[in-house]
């Protein structure tokens, strides 16, 4: 399994019958890879409907059904399709249980960078603003450190914030971080890994959980 | 009065400079006929509101790449390496705006509503010199309504009097924008005559729409009208 396998399959175990999730562009949307279609979960799609379904068969896409990443999807019997302003207000509004969003960055106050990157890319913040303050929980599925090695998982965002104290959880290929009032919670650290190998991947302060125990994936 | 209009008519509606709301997501529900008729045109200097700038061969891009957009009002780039290159080198100004508020900012303009009070954004750059107001303990942005001279929207079904039926996921931005500008053009990929669509499955009064003109990528049966 690759890393980012092993992280969207961990996030699936995460959401429960009758959520309604809305999987980011990317990493999260592997995650519908691992939801069974008998799990109740519902899928919002930022640009307009619930009840996503998987990708089309070849042949069989329709122009107009495509998820926030523009790709042809297939939308499942009782999906429903609606403006952006409906779309927004089920967002914001406390309707949408559970997000999962890319990170460039994250920190101890639950603080998220993942719009922008000063003088090199600025792609647009899109939903994940909304999102991020509007989901009833934020989970974060990032790769543990950057290409060159480097910590995502700071004592303070250094980019942009996308939002303010808003992640609740993190989950990465190393470990599955729960973020308190107190700070950054390790709750399970990934097979083959040591509490010391993610603190060492880790520039935040990790407080380990008496219950810490092996990433069930 | 008769909407039915030729894309012509409603092109020389659009000057230099004009202000527009182009719907779609990331092309998705854009009228391609009145963007391939206005970069045909090569009317320049105007200020886009949309959702992004989608690619550079489809939907707002288009325009983006023919260099006719001088400003854009949208929630994303990304997709367009176009629009990041011109606004890298100073010849577009690009107003980054969180979706769900460019929605509402929209709504407002087009409810009579003197802005919208929301979270999003709260301790990012996007409230820099906006009024932050507290109700009950919570702070809120104070986002201010956007209006345009010309709405360019995508339907799927259009009856003569306006009244509109979207399809699936190309409905987005389309009704919000129908509200919010001076003169709403649609283009429609079917029309049928008024009565045709039951009035409970009418999604957009026809009474918002100004003019109607035919989707090159319709049903070729209805092409020539009623």
């Amino acid at each position: 399994m690759t890393s980012r396998e092993l992280i969207a399959k961990r996030i699936a175990r995460e959401l429960k019958s009758g959520n309604l999730v809305n999987l980011g562009i990317g990493l999260p949307t592997l995650v519908a890879n691992y939801i069974p279609e008998e799990a109740g979960i519902i899928l919002h799609s930022e640009n307009g409907f619930v009840g996503m379904g998987a990708t089309p068969s070849p042949g069989l896409e329709d122009k107009d059904i495509t998820n926030a990443g523009g790709q042809y999807v297939t939308v499942l019997p009782g999906g429903a399709f609606f403006d952006s302003a409906m779309s927004f207000a089920i967002i914001r509004g406390g309707h949408l249980d559970v997000t999962v969003l890319g990170a460039l960055e994250v920190d101890e106050n639950g603080n998220l960078a993942n719009w922008m990157v000063p003088g090199k890319t600025v792609p647009g913040m899109g939903g994940a603003m909304d999102l991020t303050v509007g989901a009833k929980k934020v989970i974060i599925a990032m790769e543990h450190t950057a290409k060159d090695g480097s910590p995502k998982i700071l004592k303070e965002c250094r980019l942009p914030l996308t939002a303010k104290k808003e992640v609740d959880l993190i989950v990465s290929e190393m470990a599955v971080i729960e973020v308190t009032p107190d700070g950054l919670l390790l709750k399970e650290t990934a097979p083959g890994l040591t509490v010391e190998d993610v603190m060492k991947a880790t520039e935040a302060e990790l407080k380990v959980d008496p219950m810490l125990r092996e990433m069930d994936v | 009065m008769e909407k039915v209009t030729a894309i012509e008519t409603v092109l020389k509606r659009i000057e230099k400079g004009a202000v527009l709301m182009i719907g779609g997501f990331l092309g998705v529900g854009t009228p391609e006929n009145l963007v391939d008729g206005l970069v045909e045109k090569g009317v320049k200097d105007l200020t886009i509101i949309g959702n992004d700038s989608a690619f550079t061969d489809k939907g707002i891009g288009k325009l983006v790449v023919n260099r006719q957009v001088k400003k854009l009002i949208v929630s994303h780039i990304g997709t367009n390496p176009e629009t990041g290159r011109q606004m890298n080198a100073g010849e577009i100004e690009v107003e980054l705006v969180p979706q769900g508020t460019l929605a509402e900012r929209i709504r407002s303009g087009g409810a009579g509503l003197g802005g919208v009070l929301t979270p999003t954004g709260i301790g990012t750059v996007v409230e820099n010199g906006k009024k932050k107001i507290e109700i009950e303990g919570k702070e809120y942005l104070l986002e201010l309504p956007l209006r345009a001279e010309v709405a360019l929207i995508k339907a799927y079904r259009a009856d003569t009097k306006g009244n509109l039926v979207f399809k699936y996921s190309s409905r987005n931005f389309n009704p919000l924008m129908a509200t919010a500008a001076d003169y709403v053009v649609v283009e429609a990929e079917h029309l049928v005559p008024a009565g045709e669509i039951d009035p409970n499955e009418v999604m957009l009064p026809g009474i918002f729409v100004d003019a109607i003109v035919f989707s090159q990528t319709g049903d070729a049966a209805v092409k020539g009208g009623i």
